[in-house]
């Protein structure tokens, strides 16, 4: 993992002072609230409904096992306990004091760790390939230029003040497990004819309102060349964004409006006409990614006697390994995804003692290091397959080895309306409601692979265009009014999921989802995935299953 | 209104209203004014933050100081079109007017202006002391290409060559 130095270290504990001092400045009225709102947003700190939120970041969703203990610690001192692992892989409190506040940021920073941008019109956490570093498609680990990003987009003098948020993700291999193309910016690491590693630069995709996917606006950037490419992409945006309309202010509806080209003819002059930070960004790039440099790997055969044997004998560890492990690159080892959606849970939470039991688990098992999904899962990225069963067992006593990794229970879910103050209606219950229904593991296993994605507000930040089956919860005539899409697709094959019907109530959403994978049951071609059947058959031939019991409501 | 540079509170040399020093005027007039005051004497211009970076470059050498307005302290265009500014060779001085606050002093004068010229109800809520204090909150930022004593990037090479001159030395 990156480790700080005394720079970074210093920046950040400045950082902390900063906020401090900008809260006294609020508390005595030099800053109105309307001054001080931006500051405390690029601090993380929201108000939501009923109290203060806080969102820390976990760059590119990578964690120390010492770092999730005093997340742990300021969730008992300064909440009620529990945290939340959000869609871009933060974490976020939400019964925090604004009094609080520094004192909290003073734990972090005690661990190399702060709330910078989490919020606000700036550049926002960076994230990437939760199997970064292990993964065998990869062409280099990602995390280093996602590091890279997230100095130099820290504080950063021009963008602090952009028309909206900014959203980066980093990834380095064909597949796409980072939901690259509904960023602002998509940086995908590639390999050009002649061997040579550098950028594939995307912009203008997002989700929200008007969901898009990102574009290609240079095929190959050279290395060397990404802070003064992105410096020209932000300035641009930054100039020529709208202004006028914060729903139109996002990156994506400029690309959208100007068109691709006209976009990427301004991005190349900007690019042109600037500086080159060539030289220092190669140097600092080689620093950085020396701390990611290979781990201690112990010499393993690549099949585990031990593990193969705990399969046969054991049918629940067989049932949860069937979804839960990443082949990893080093013989002998597996990423293992430890799903956070137990059914009837809250998708993404997690209690201090489950933390502080998992950061002995990541010691014991996982060289002390753990990685957080956008899908709202943990993983152990480097756990021995002769220690995987007891591993799970351990798991199972905590309730963290539920087996149900990308299955039909495994919801992405943003909290709704009971914490947020942007919903218009509740997510986690529709979560809960659904995975209850769908409970009988027998019956998650013959589905198979479907994502549910749920949105509490048009904002989107459960992701809901791109699941197989989304869901956004709206608000018409005081009643919560949810909308069911098919088709969308988080994949480097994003897709937008189209519309299946008119908005249900809350207590028809089970049913409308079950009479739809129904129709997946009874057409599918043997081994044909969820969505792959909904691609083959199109969203039409789902329809009219979909409507079956709400056409009386609408009658 | 008050006008701070990098110490802090100093008086203006410049005007809008003729009231004293040299003037400020309106990109619309800058061409009369220009002609009207002789080639020595300074006229500084006043632009919107969205103004034509090729509008201004006939100017680079005529004005003495560009004051960008941010008509709002939360709209950064005004950053950006100081650093077009200062990359396209602007050499004068650059001046911030609005409702700045005290945390955006350091990215002014990263993003290449000179000085900010406050609202009064502004400059009687954050008080000078605020501001200077703000403007070294942060000692040493990460982003290369920005106006700084220093960043945090040359100073970890400037240690890892002498980290390597003295290991030769050794």
């Amino acid at each position: 993992m990156y480790r700080y130095d005394e720079f970074d270290e210093r920046f950040v504990r400045e950082r902390v002072a900063q906020f401090r001092d900008q809260v006294d400045r609020r508390l005595s009225g030099s800053l109105t609230e309307d001054e001080f709102r931006p500051l405390r947003l690029q601090n993380g700190l929201y108000l939501q409904l009923h109290a203060y939120m806080l969102r820390i970041a976990i760059p590119y969703g990578s964690l120390s096992s010492r770092q999730l203990r005093q997340l742990a610690r300021i969730a008992d001192a300064y909440d009620k306990g529990y945290g939340h692992f959000t869609t871009r892989t933060n974490l976020q409190f939400n019964w925090i004091k604004l009094r609080d506040v520094p004192d909290i940021l003073d734990l972090l920073a005690d661990v190399e760790m702060h709330c910078i941008q989490t919020s606000g019109n700036d550049v926002r956490n960076v994230t990437a390939d939760q199997f970064a570093g292990v993964a065998g498609d990869e062409i280099e680990d990602p995390r280093p230029v996602a590091e890279l990003l997230r100095q130099w987009s820290s504080l950063h003098p021009e963008f602090s003040f952009l028309p909206r948020k900014f959203k980066i993700a980093v990834i380095a291999s064909a597949a796409d497990r980072a939901v690259l193309k509904s960023h602002d910016v998509g940086v995908r690491i590639v390999r050009n004819k002649a061997g040579e590693i550098g950028y594939q630069i995307l912009a203008g995709g997002g989700l929200g309102r008007t969901p898009m996917v990102g574009k290609v606006v240079r095929d190959f950037l050279p290395r060397g060349q990404l802070l003064a490419y992105l410096e020209a992409l932000l300035r641009v945006y930054n100039a020529d964004g709208r202004r006028d309309n914060k729903f139109k202010a996002r990156i994506k509806i400029l690309v959208h409006e100007i068109g691709v080209e006209t976009f990427r003819e301004r991005v190349e002059a900007e690019f042109a006409a600037g500086p080159s930070y060539a030289d220092d960004e190669t140097a600092e790039l080689a620093r950085i990614a020396a701390s990611f440099a290979q781990k201690n790997y112990e010499r393993l055969p690549a099949r585990s006697e031990t593990f193969e044997a705990a399969r046969k004998t054991d049918p629940a560890f067989a049932e949860w390994v069937v979804n839960s492990l990443f082949s990893h690159k080093v013989d002998g080892y597996a990423a293992v995804t430890v799903s956070l959606k137990p059914v009837g849970g809250v998708p993404g939470d997690m209690t201090s003692a489950q933390m502080r039991l998992f950061a002995d688990l990541t010691d014991r098992y996982s060289l002390g290091e753990l990685r957080v999904t956008h899908a709202q899962n943990l993983v152990l990225p480097y756990v021995k397959q002769d220690e995987l069963h007891a591993l799970w067992k351990e798991l199972a006593g905590a309730r963290l080895a539920t087996p149900n990794v990308g299955l039909v229970t495994d919801i992405i879910s943003c909290p709704g309306l009971d914490y947020c103050a942007l919903a218009t209606a509740r997510s986690i219950p529709i979560a809960q409601a659904i995975a209850t229904r769908f409970a009988d593991k027998a019956r998650q296993a013959d589905i198979g692979p479907l994502q549910i994605k749920i949105s509490g507000c048009i904002n989107a930040c459960g992701h809901h265009h791109v699941g197989h089956i989304g869901i956004l919860g709206l608000e018409k005539r005081g009643q919560e009014s949810y909308q069911v899409t098919l088709g969308g697709d988080s994949s480097e094959n994003m897709a937008i999921g189209e519309l299946l019907g008119p908005g249900l109530t809350a207590d028809e959403v089970p049913d409308a989802i079950e009479r739809v994978v129904g129709v997946y049951l009874a057409q599918r071609r043997a081994g044909e995935t969820f969505i792959e059947a909904v691609k083959r058959l199109g969203v039409g031939a789902f329809k009219a299953a979909f409507l079956g019991g709400a056409q009386n409501e609408a009658a | 209104m008050k006008l701070l540079d990098r110490a802090g509170y100093r008086t203006d040399d410049f005007s809008r209203d003729g009231s004293g020093g040299s003037p400020i005027v309106q990109l619309a007039e800058v061409n009369a004014a220009l002609e009207a005051r002789g080639a020595d004497a300074p006229v500084g211009v006043e632009v919107a933050n969205n103004t034509d970076v090729e509008r201004l470059a006939a100017l680079f050498d005529r004005v003495a100081l560009i004051a960008i307005v941010f008509p709002a302290f939360s709209d950064g265009r005004g950053f950006s079109l100081a650093k077009r500014l200062r990359q396209d060779g602007f050499k004068g001085r650059l001046r911030a007017v609005g409702p700045l606050i005290p945390d955006q002093g350091p990215y002014a004068f990263a993003c290449g202006f000179d000085e900010i010229e406050l609202p009064e109800a502004i400059a009687a809520r954050q008080t000078e002391a605020q501001w200077t204090k703000a403007f070294s909150a942060i000692s040493l930022p990460y982003q290369p290409g920005y106006a700084r004593p220093a960043t945090i990037l040359e100073r970890r090479l400037e240690a890892r060559r002498k980290a390597t001159e003295g290991a030769r030395h050794a």
